[in-house]
């Protein structure tokens, strides 16, 4: 066997995003040792990047918020496919989580009275995202990481974990290197935590960062974890689209909420054309009523620029694909119109989006507090993830494996509301901390299998004996399996493309297997993007194959064979776990029965 | 799409040289965009950072063209013609390629006394803060800690003193502490003493290189500096600060 060290702790966490934080902070809090691995530096991971804020019916803005209510608006984005006990759960725990960050240093944007400062954002009936200005995940993130670095954990900056290590079924820790000096480290644990965050590499384009590689998705379900709703990936309706260098890049929700509008090349605002029978209740009917929103009029109806993602992303390639787009192929999103109403708007801007302005200004030189911005579609979440039990976050299926964050599955069913990622982190981050750090406190001690190290040894090093030549390198092999799920798994998807794109999947599975890597062990992120690609594929995979299941349009998932939503579909989930021959197997799970006092919430707030 | 020459320092600890590679670029590239290009098509194992490419992360520094800069936000149409030239900061130590060890930053910050709350105000468990209060923290926390500030002051790079002075990045980390409105932390002493302020001389460097545009010499240093002043000369200011805490400044 080639040299490691055995680092060994109650707990270790892999991933240090908002989710693996708040997991490391609860499982030392509950007095076992924590050990914390993340691919980056600290302080790094994605939740960096969040923008627009973190949902909580904190009831600061407007009193008629609660808990209910933002329970019954997580449901009905989610399309009912949700798991409700987590959207239960959710919805009641995010205030107290997000107040708490206060206490660790945070400093949330302030209302007149003193209080977290809320606002409006897609499917949230009233004013409900805390933030700070348009940089709330930093906020986030520095607040957990500077708290959490007072608390005894054992951090592993810049450390990948390729494969978790199992003993009788159970998960007893993980296999990883450092990537400074592509040393090999073992770690033994009683708890293991996922919180890698998503999937958005596997796609051409995304708001996400090379670490979206859907690693923790991928070991988990290589360690015989189930994965639930992979076939609704979020595609955010305002990315970038010009120049070419930034397409992508996320553009704020936070926009709209502030009162951007969505216009097509007529000048037209295409979102009043056609409403959701499930928001035509809540949605204005002319501009004027949706401005006064934006103000704060408690008697004003959303503006149809705040419905839910999959509808707006849907609606903005439809103008597109009948020629009213950008000349870059998007549509304009307007802040600057607001000057009609508000005195001074330039500098309102600049305090209300102070990064967007930046971004755009540096980056597309474009000035937001005069000019359109240009946006399309790009790819950004994923609902699907690890199934775990909505209580505890363990596995379903893997004893002593938990999952939190992006990589877990269930809170937000067919699509995601904007905001509902941050405070997901932070409730089922500190669930699968706590009951990690009880499952390590009840369960013994576990042993390693020096085989099981050997065999992660030997892959983790495959691929620098293998020559380099002999494929296209593992850069351009990923920008390949990024076609393929652009054009035929994206957006707007059908039969047809979508079996194909199965078959490619497969047969990049085979070449990714194959990959050799040029270099060295030191730094060499051609040999790390070899070892990340057989995790992508297999997420590509199971978003494939679940699609392809799922003969209807819902959330996210839209297929051009199936248009509508089908009552039929609303009862179960796809859940996807690794066969007995090694092959990738798909079924049907229904969805359990809800509570009735759920069931009443959920009729009260429909009205 | 143009071609444009880039000189990329490779190497490591032991050594190293500028390598030369010609990229074609299109319109809007970032350096960054450029590295991945050369990643990708003539050196898959250059070492590099970066994770957001839109300038909220820090992980992307680099000197490009001798100036301490973000890859992903320094625009080629931006940059003087000629070729541009690529390499890793040089207040740290060398990894690989542009990659240094920057761990050193998260052992200072440790150091640091953390955020101590008072009692909260509300029966929930929150405080009441205005708008007011929070400002003046608020410029603070936006740094994404590229360290950008630390790789162009002389003290920890022409000088070396890392053992000495935690740099400007570290003043803005204690100076978010100091001016939130709910903490009671003291670390004025420190500031003097381990945290060796007193070192800067105010060339204000480090403020000009800052990506987020924090004015770090004038908002962050000189407050904290005038703070261990007080402190050390005047007993009577001293005293005052014991018995208010530093809230509410
Ligand atoms: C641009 C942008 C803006 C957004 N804005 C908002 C918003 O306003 N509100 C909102 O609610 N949500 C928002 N989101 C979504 C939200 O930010 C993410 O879903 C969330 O931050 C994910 O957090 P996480 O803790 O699950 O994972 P991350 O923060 O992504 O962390 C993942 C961690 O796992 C580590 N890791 C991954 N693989 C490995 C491995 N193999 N070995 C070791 N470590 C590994 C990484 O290094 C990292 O530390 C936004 C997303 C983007 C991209
Ligand atoms: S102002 Fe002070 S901290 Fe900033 S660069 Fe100059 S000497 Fe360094
Ligand atoms: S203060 Fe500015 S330059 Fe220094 S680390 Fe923070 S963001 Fe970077
Ligand atoms: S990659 Fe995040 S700041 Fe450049």
């Amino acid at each position: 066997m080639a040299e490691h060290q055995v680092i060994e702790h109650d707990v270790i966490v892999i991933g240090a995003g908002g989710a693996g934080l708040r997991a490391a902070v609860e499982a030392a809090a509950q007095g076992v040792s924590v050990g914390l691995i993340c691919k980056s530096l600290l302080g790094k991971a994605h939740t960096v990047m969040a923008e627009g804020g973190v949902a909580a019916a904190l009831g600061n803005v407007d009193e008629r918020d609660n808990w209910k209510v933002h329970f019954a608006d997580t449901m009905r984005g989610g399309q009912y496919l949700n798991n409700w006990r987590m959207a239960e759960l959710h919805a009641q725990e995010s205030p107290a989580r997000v107040r708490e960050l206060e206490g660790w240093g945070a400093l949330m944007d302030r209302t007149p009275d003193g209080k977290i400062l809320q606002r409006n954002f897609g499917g949230h009936a009233y004013p409900r995202l805390a933030h700070v200005g348009d940089r709330t995940g930093l906020e986030m993130i520095r607040t957990l990481q500077d708290h959490g670095i007072h608390q005894g954990l054992d951090v592993h900056m810049e450390v990948t974990v390729t494969r978790l290590l199992m003993e009788g079924g159970r998960c007893v820790g993980a296999f990883a290197y450092d990537r400074e000096k592509g040393r090999f480290r073992v770690f033994k644990a009683k708890a293991v935590v996922i919180a890698t965050g998503g999937i958005g590499r596997a796609f051409l384009v995304t708001s996400n960062s090379w670490e979206y590689t859907g690693d923790g998705h991928a070991l988990a379900y290589e360690a015989g974890a189930e994965l639930v709703d992979m076939e609704f990936v979020q595609f955010h309706p305002t990315g970038m689209v010009w120049p070419p260098s930034v397409r992508g890049i996320l553009v704020t929700e936070g926009v709209r909420g502030e009162g951007g509008i969505l216009k097509n090349s007529e000048g037209k605002r295409f979102m009043f054309d056609d409403i959701p029978p499930l928001y035509v209740d809540q949605t204005a009917d002319t501009p004027e009523e949706g401005w006064r929103y934006v103000m704060g009029d408690r008697e004003a109806r959303r503006p149809p620029e705040l419905l839910t993602r999959d509808h707006v992303a849907r609606k903005i390639v439809k103008e597109v694909k009948e020629g009213r787009g950008s000349p870059h192929g998007g549509v304009y999103l307007d802040i600057a119109w607001i000057k009609e109403h508000i005195k001074d708007s330039e500098a309102h801007i600049k305090k209300k989006l102070p990064s967007m302005y930046h971004q755009f200004k540096e980056l597309a030189g474009i000035d937001i507090t005069k000019e359109p911005m240009e946006v399309g579609p790009t790819t950004h979440y994923a609902m699907g993830g690890i199934r775990v039990d909505g209580d505890t976050q363990m596995s379903t299926t893997v004893p002593g494996l938990f999952a939190a964050g992006e990589c877990a599955g269930g809170l937000h069913g067919a699509n995601r509301l904007g905001g509902n990622s941050l405070s997901d982190l932070l409730v089922f981050g500190k669930r699968a901390g706590e009951h990690a750090a009880k499952f390590a406190q009840s369960n013994g001690a576990v042993s390693l299998r020096d085989e099981a190290v050997a065999a992660a040894e030997a892959d983790a090093l495959a691929p620098l004996g293998r020559d380099p030549g002999g494929d296209v390198g593992p850069f351009r092999l990923q920008y390949e399996l990024q076609v393929i799920m652009q054009d035929k798994a994206g957006i707007a998807r059908e039969g047809e493309g979508l079996a194909e794109a199965h078959a490619e999947v497969l047969k990049l599975k085979a070449r990714a297997a194959a990959m050799g890597s040029s270099g060295n062990r030191e730094f060499n992120p051609g040999w790390h993007t070899t070892l990340d690609l057989p995790n992508l594929v297999t997420v590509s995979e199971a978003v494939v194959m679940a699609a392809q299941a799922r003969k209807e349009s819902r959330g996210a998932h839209s297929r051009l064979d199936y248009l509508t939503k089908d009552p039929a579909w609303a009862t179960f989930n796809h859940v996807i776990k690794k066969g007995g021959d090694g092959s990738m197997e798909i079924r049907r799970e229904d969805i359990p029965p809800m509570r009735q006092e759920l069931k009443d919430i959920i009729t009260e707030e429909q009205g | 799409m143009a071609t444009t020459t880039f000189k990329v320092w490779r190497g490591d600890s032991a050594g190293g040289e500028f390598q030369t590679y010609e990229v074609e670029v299109d319109h809007g590239y970032v350096v960054l965009d450029a590295i991945h290009q050369i990643q990708a098509e003539q050196a898959t194992d250059m070492a590099v950072r970066w994770n957001c490419k839109a300038g909220k992360c820090g992980s992307c520094s680099a000197e490009i063209n001798g100036m301490p800069r973000l890859m992903c936000m320094t625009r080629l149409d931006d940059l003087p013609e000629g070729p541009v030239t690529v390499e890793p900061m040089r207040a740290f130590p060398l990894l690989r390629d542009l990659v240094t060890d920057v761990s050193w930053n998260y052992e200072v910050k440790a150091s640091i006394k953390q955020f101590t709350p008072k009692a909260p105000d509300n029966a929930d468990g929150s405080w009441h803060m205005e708008q007011y209060d929070v400002e003046r923290a608020q410029e603070f926390r936006k740094c994404i800690e590229c360290f950008l500030c630390q790789d162009v002051c002389h003290v920890l790079r022409d000088h070396a003193m890392h053992d000495r002075f935690a740099g400007p990045r570290h003043y803005v980390y204690a100076a978010n502490l100091e001016m939130n409105p709910i903490d009671t932390g003291d670390r004025v002493a420190a500031l003097r003493d381990e945290l060796g302020i007193g070192y800067c001389n105010i060339t204000k460097c480090c403020t000009k290189v800052c990506p987020e545009g924090i004015t770090i010499t004038d908002n962050a240093i000189i407050p904290l500096k005038e703070r261990v002043v007080d402190r050390s000369y005047d007993p009577l200011a001293k005293l005052i600060s014991l018995v208010k805490g530093n809230g509410g400044d």
